[in-house]
């Protein structure tokens, strides 16, 4: 009896000390920018344009164009990825076709991000000739996040009860109107989830913007969609490794304002899904 | 006059033979209950009628069913379940407001106009003796109820796209006592409108509610009969052992 005792001690032990360790170097990274970056956060920091080759102004123009790299992004997946998600749960037979489409999805979302800038660049920039613009950028970003959509809204879709299905379609509705009406509005929580992911996910990337968006050094805002614009993960690239003398501050203050933007955003998707959950009645 | 007409039907999951040469008349305005162990295939049964069979992925059949002397496979699929209500075993409730449970069949049916709606809502509820219980609160979620409410509640949201037949399978498995007899109330007081269709555990309610009786087992149907025949005097030997709880 006191060995079980034991052995379940050592166990908790352990779990405790794996979880704790993954919350060591994620208290540790958002305490050593907040730390370093913010004595450079003041209002010319977040509203003026970059000056003196980057060494001093402020970052608004990569603010502005990780948002609307991240905005078109969300825009152009989350339709496609949810009507995709919809297609494969609700009507694609288990034959082999689907199952490759299937499996083509979850190979997607393990391509390196530099791929999806490659790809960006022949299809977009080249062929289709957008140029490097906030378009192509947008379109490469959200091909990078569509496997991430599509497999949680799948999951999403999936996790509602078949049970719920068969009352709506017993009751005469159609398979769309259950579809439309119940599966849907029960799967948005977790939908949401998935697009909070991908949001992240390509406010942070720097390889697919590379080619297809970024510029250098802009010092105006974008005026359209076939405009290059700069990008919070491109500047801090930028002034960390290809100008000389930017002060540290600088540097992890522009870390720091990309991290918030996307704490930011995940907490509006965070509070729309509570909304969502506490309407959920089951 | 005769609502369901099997002939000779047999349905398959895959591999499985549930359902074996199945001959079956459900007249309009009866209270059929079928009766028999798990496996026997009385839900495949009940499931067929409304179709519902037609989710499973491996799902065939052969034969002939014909509702009101139309080839089941032939109506169109929401016309069928429109005319043929289900109720489940579990209290199934949409996770909507009691009102919007209710009224979503006939919202799916296009009625929009809310003062329809609302009565459609208040007239099913009585019809399912659950109106005076939850009146005043109409716009809180059906799972708040209880599961003898839950059930009638979904008892009334079958009423409420009006159908022709009613199918029960084994409404009251969940439910104490009391619900039970509540439920068999509201069914015994349907019959006068509805055709129900009532798969069943409990061979004591099947002797209570039912006109007529039927026997299913591994996927036959073995007697069918007026019910006071089937509980006194049953022709097959397997029938008088199952309700005497021989075995089960």
């Amino acid at each position: 009896m006191r060995n079980t005792q034991r052995s379940q001690k050592i166990a908790f032990f352990f779990l405790f000390l794996a979880t704790l360790l993954i919350v060591v170097p994620v208290g540790l990274i958002v305490v050593i920018i907040i730390q370093k970056g913010l004595p450079a956060i003041n209002w010319q920091f977040l509203s003026d344009i970059p000056r003196q080759g980057m060494r001093a102004g402020g970052i608004f123009p990569a603010i502005i164009g990780t948002f609307y790299l991240v905005f078109g992004a969300i825009v152009f997946a989350l339709p496609i990825g949810l009507l995709a998600a919809i297609y494969l749960s609700e009507y694609a037979k288990d034959n082999l076709l689907n199952r490759i489409i299937k499996l083509a999805i979850v190979n997607l979302a393990g391509v390196p991000s530099v791929v999806y800038g490659l790809f960006g660049l022949a299809l977009f920039v080249v062929f289709l000739k957008f140029g490097a613009s906030i378009l192509s950028g947008s379109l490469t970003l959200g091909i990078m996040i569509l496997p991430i959509i599509i497999t949680t809204s799948r999951e999403a879709l999936e996790s509602v009860p078949q049970s719920f299905r068969e009352v709506s379609l017993s009751l005469g509705a159609s398979k769309w109107q259950t579809i439309r009406h119940i599966v849907l509005p029960n799967a948005i929580p977790g939908i949401l989830t998935g697009t909070i992911l991908g949001l992240g996910r390509a406010a942070g990337e720097t390889a697919p913007i590379l080619f297809t968006v970024a510029a250098f050094y802009l010092p105006r805002l974008p005026k359209s969609i076939f405009d290059q614009a700069m990008a919070l993960p491109y500047h801090l690239y930028v002034i960390s490794t290809q100008v000389p003398n930017v002060d540290e501050k600088v540097r992890y203050g522009t870390a720091l304002v990309l991290l918030f933007l996307v704490l930011f955003m995940n907490l509006v998707a965070i509070i729309i899904r509570y909304n969502f959950r506490k309407k959920k009645k089951w | 006059m005769v609502k369901f007409n099997a002939k000779n039907l047999n349905i398959w999951f895959g591999q499985i033979h549930a359902l074996k040469g199945v001959n079956i008349e459900v007249e309009a305005n009866e209270i059929l209950s079928i009766i028999g162990p798990s496996n026997s295939g009385k839900t495949s049964f009940l499931r067929m009628l409304n179709r519902l069979n037609d989710l499973h992925p491996g799902f065939k059949m052969s034969g002939w069913l014909e509702f009101d002397q139309e080839d089941t496979r032939r109506i169109d699929i929401e016309v069928l379940r429109k005319k043929v209500g289900m109720v489940f075993a579990l209290p199934l409730p949409l996770p909507l407001s009691i009102f919007e449970n209710i009224a979503y069949g006939v919202k799916m049916h296009g009625e929009k106009k809310h003062q329809k709606i609302s009565a459609i809502v208040e007239h099913s509820l009585k019809q399912a003796y659950l109106w005076d219980e939850v009146k005043d609160r109409l716009n809180i979620s059906a799972f708040k109820l209880s599961g003898g409410q839950q059930q009638r509640l979904c008892i009334a949201r079958t009423l409420a796209v009006e159908p022709e037949v009613i199918l029960f399978d084994e409404p009251c498995s969940g439910l104490d006592p009391i619900s039970t007899a509540k439920v068999e109330e509201a069914m015994l007081k349907l019959k006068k409108d509805y055709t129900i269709v009532l798969v069943t555990n409990n061979v004591k309610q099947a002797a209570r509610v039912g006109d007529r009786t039927a026997f299913f087992l591994s996927g036959e149907l073995v007697e069918l009969d007026k019910t006071e025949k089937i509980f006194t005097a049953p022709v097959d030997q397997r029938t008088d052992g199952y309700i005497r709880g021989k075995f089960g």
